[in-house]
């Protein structure tokens, strides 16, 4: 792999490891509301790679529709369940 | 259960990076994938349709037909969540947790989603009326309006919002939009050309055809915004309420 492939491989480097981060805790978290706060800040960082990538039409859906509405719906949904995974 | 999850995603993971070394190189003008039909559209875009952004062109032009369908997927979204979850209001206050009541009026946050919120809805139809020459176009116009009725939701009470844009209107706009884009694809049809044709436009609008694909372009851009707008305030005070529309976040 080459890593001179990507726009500024420099912002890779340092987005990268966060989102892998960010995806890996918010599904062993146990608190909903708090995994749907971490899927929020999954998609703020998903939003800054598609615009390295220079897909500006997709980072501005990935910045109002999965930072924006998709968490608003992921809490509203988990304060009427019960706020603690099963497993 | 989740360990064997995790396992099984590390294992697909390693598998697709392991494909991943055989894709071409990041921006190869030599892929595949640049070779037919993108150098079609990224030259002719702006001569045959007038505008510049050639994501917009090919997502409401050249494409048109999958963006009907997206925007008809949306609908049928929020029927669902619609059809699933709305209930009549609760008889007995039997709740799973007793949820604290509001203790007055938040005075910052309702000032400032009241001083934003001009701004917020200007700025999501200046997108949409942009999207022919910047990153934008009828979805994100519409999921920022949609964002709007939300951020009004959450600072106020639902009551609130309700006495604004009652929820059969919510409802009625969102088949509104749909059936503008299909509207736009039928009127085509019977002017002479194919469905979602938009060079039949030029007879009824007096412009040349390049200009009917860019008065169609932004017709179809329309529609979708208003069913974004419905779908994501309706999926909002659906979820929210649990489905009885009483009280949200």
């Amino acid at each position: 792999m080459s890593w001179d492939a990507s726009y500024l491989w420099q912002f890779d480097v340092l987005i990268l490891p966060m989102v892998i981060i960010l995806a890996i805790a918010s599904l062993s978290i146990k608190d909903l509301v708090s995994a749907a706060i971490l899927f929020g800040a999954f998609s703020f960082l998903m939003c800054l790679m598609w615009t390295e990538m220079l897909a500006v039409d997709v980072a501005f859906t990935e910045a109002a529709v999965g930072a924006g509405v998709s968490t608003v719906l992921f809490l509203g949904t988990a304060l009427h369940i019960k706020r603690k995974a099963k497993d | 259960m989740k360990k064997i999850a995790f396992l099984i995603t590390l294992a697909i993971g390693v598998l697709l990076l392991r494909a991943a070394v055989d894709l071409p190189d990041w921006g190869d003008p030599n892929s595949p994938a640049s070779l037919h039909v993108s150098p079609y559209y990224i030259t002719k875009s702006l001569e045959e349709t007038a505008v510049p952004n050639f994501v917009t062109s090919v997502l409401a032009d050249y494409r048109s037909y999958d963006t009907m369908f997206e925007t008809t997927v949306i609908f049928c979204a929020g029927i669902t969540v619609l059809t699933l979850l709305r209930r009549a209001r609760r008889v007995s206050k039997k709740v799973i947790k007793p949820r604290p009541a509001r203790k007055g009026s938040d005075l910052i946050l309702q000032n400032a989603v009241r001083l934003l919120l001009p701004t917020i809805q200007l700025f999501a139809f200046y997108v949409l009326a942009h999207g022919h020459h910047s990153p934008g176009g009828g979805f994100q116009g519409g999921v920022i309006l949609g964002a709007g009725f939300i951020l009004l939701a959450i600072a106020y009470d639902m009551h609130m919002v309700f006495q604004r844009l009652r929820e059969k209107t919510v409802l009625l706009l969102s088949g509104i939009g749909v059936a503008i884009y299909a509207g736009i694809g039928a009127l085509c049809l019977v002017l002479g050309k194919n469905f979602l044709g938009y060079a039949a436009l030029s007879r009824i609008l007096g412009t040349t055809e390049v200009m009917a694909h860019s008065d169609g372009i932004l017709g179809v851009e329309i529609g979708v915004a208003i069913t974004v707008l419905a779908i994501m305030f309706s999926l909002y005070i659906d979820l929210a309420s649990g489905g009885d529309l009483d009280e949200g976040l």
